[in-house]
């Protein structure tokens, strides 16, 4: 069976410079082995491949219990110079939240 | 000593809500209020306006927020702590007696200075992210340290109404005053990261009583039209209750708790600030009742010899069009006119961005699903080093009219000048922190 991010986690993005932060916190903490054997920094690396150019480290939050991603070169330079339109990267979380695995 | 200190924290960026500090004064019974009013930019934009007006340079909404607190601030005896000086944190500090004059009100305004180290700089320090030296970006504009509670501590220490600052750490804002309050001392950095922790968890207002949350249907919010902002009962030993006040809207939930906890967090194990290298994989989350989160644990090790220092640079200019096309093959046309802009474009601007809006321009991926919609904005952006060159986007965009896709309409075109934020470390012991007293 398939499962969304979206449909078993919650997310907010945060920006520092060029760099973005996306938490991943699951609804129920039962599901939060699931996103740690899953949700990789490799697997995010993978699905957010058009948007993060740099390297994303995970960290693991038990007691939350909750994910946190630290994407490098996320933000084409970040708040004052991009030329996108969403120039902090704040609807990055919902990016994420369309990932899918297998549950 | 009280047992409890009460900070609510009524703004949580420049451009933020009036009403819900007011709301917080009014019937917060607080000890504190905390308008924290400066994003990594807005500092370089205020050094901006300051070098054109000596007298400018401090939070645009000033005026308008202290006009409406000033009264109910001094009524309840909450003492104001706000980074609202922005470039110009003495001019800021005038304007303030300035308006309780006006007010016939009495108030004592402290002003911290000496986070601007623009004349420490050479240019030749690296940027901390491309390892470059800083004078690569541009010509510098400004450079501002990331002051700590070291600052601002001396300043309550006087009997000040109101503290207000230029660039210091967002969390410190917080954490001076339970320093202050509960006599902690300055190297106890398992407590300095706990007030850290509470720092955090308050400095973005909204957003830890469910603004930026609510997502229909998955994560509801009530009445966020009427959201309430947050304060917290801080005990002496660091832990803290965080709530609203009655009657307000929004949600405070473990769920926002936890989202805010993790805002901006570059790594949860050591957060950096100028007081403390604070840790928050301790930190325990509990809901101790219907809009009431409570928080402990959390720690830290001893704070940095360096300061992040924010260096704003000229960035040059982004130039950008806009055109839509609606009804069948909308998407087609709209594609049709980048490939025409790109052409057009391609020879002039080393940095071209093309966006569909409505189908690929905010994460310019849809994850395989392409819908096919009713109506496209075409975005075109580019940056260039003169606004001259920058206009040239919207020229060809609007230009589209006539030698362009059929049906194109509602063009719009922009320049917009740039300041750019480069972040570089500085030590501390070359700088000096001041508190200079105003009365009305």
């Amino acid at each position: 069976m398939t499962i969304k991010l979206y449909d078993i986690a919650h997310s907010r993005a945060g920006d520092k410079g060029n760099t973005l932060t996306l938490s991943l916190i699951p609804y129920k903490a039962d599901d939060y082995p699931l996103l740690c054997a899953q949700v990789t920094a490799e697997a995010v690396k993978q699905h957010l491949a058009d948007i993060v150019a740099g390297n994303i480290i995970r960290y693991e939050l038990p007691n939350l219990p909750a994910l946190q991603f630290v994407c490098q070169q996320a933000l084409t330079g970040g708040v004052t110079t991009s030329l996108t339109m969403d120039t902090h990267g704040k609807s990055l979380s919902y990016a994420l939240l369309e990932m899918q695995i297998s549950g | 000593m009280k047992p409890t200190v009460r900070i609510g924290c009524g703004a949580g960026f420049s451009g933020d809500r009036l009403e819900p500090a007011l709301v917080l004064v009014q019937h917060g019974e607080l000890d504190y209020l905390v308008l924290e009013c400066l994003a990594e930019r807005t500092i370089a934009l205020a050094q901006k306006r300051k070098r054109q007006d000596a007298t400018l340079g401090y939070d645009p909404l000033l005026e308008r927020r202290i006009e409406s607190l000033l009264p109910h601030l001094l009524e309840k005896k909450v003492r104001l702590i706000t980074n609202m000086g922005a470039a110009n944190p003495l001019a800021a500090a005038q304007k303030i007696v300035d308006i309780a004059q006006r007010l016939s009100l009495s108030v004592t305004v402290a002003a911290v200075t000496g986070d601007d180290v623009f004349s420490l700089l050479s240019g030749r320090e690296t940027a901390l992210e491309t390892s470059q030296p800083l004078a690569d970006s541009g010509t510098l504009v400004s450079a501002n340290a990331y002051l700590g509670i070291d600052a601002i501590l001396p300043a309550l220490a006087t009997n000040a109404d109101i503290i207000i600052t230029g660039r210091v750490a967002d969390p410190s804002l917080f954490l001076a005053p339970l320093v202050h309050e509960f006599s902690w001392s300055v190297d106890d950095y398992d407590q300095l990261g706990q007030g850290t922790v509470i720092g955090h968890l308050l400095e973005c207002a909204g957003q830890l009583t469910g603004g930026y949350f609510a997502d229909p249907g998955r994560k509801d919010v009530p009445d966020m039209a009427h959201l309430g902002h947050p304060f917290a009962d801080v005990s002496s030993d660091g832990t803290a209750v965080f709530s609203k006040v009655a009657g307000t809207g929004g949600a405070l939930s473990l769920m926002t708790a936890k989202e805010q906890l993790l805002y901006e967090v570059m790594d949860p194990s050591r957060y950096m600030t100028p007081d403390v290298v604070a840790d928050f994989t301790s930190v325990r989350l509990a809901e101790t009742g219907p809009n009431q989160v409570r928080a402990s644990g959390g720690c830290g090790q001893s704070r940095p010899n360096t300061l992040k220092v924010s260096v704003g640079y000229e960035a040059g200019f982004i130039g950008e069009g806009e055109i839509s096309y609606a009804g069948s093959n909308a998407l087609g046309r709209a594609k049709l006119a980048g490939v025409i802009l790109q052409e057009r474009l391609k020879d002039r601007f080393t940095d071209l961005r093309i966006d569909y809006i409505g189908s690929t321009s905010v994460h310019r991926t849809a994850f395989g699903h392409y819908p096919d919609p009713y109506e496209i904005r075409l975005r075109v952006a580019a940056k260039a080093k003169t606004a001259q060159q920058a206009a040239l986007v919207g020229e060809e965009v609007e230009a589209l009219y006539t030698n362009g896709p059929a049906g194109g309409g509602g063009a719009r075109k922009y320049v917009h000048e740039l300041v750019g934020i480069v972040s570089t470390l500085l030590d501390r012991h070359r700088l000096t922190p001041q508190v200079t007293l105003f009365q009305s």
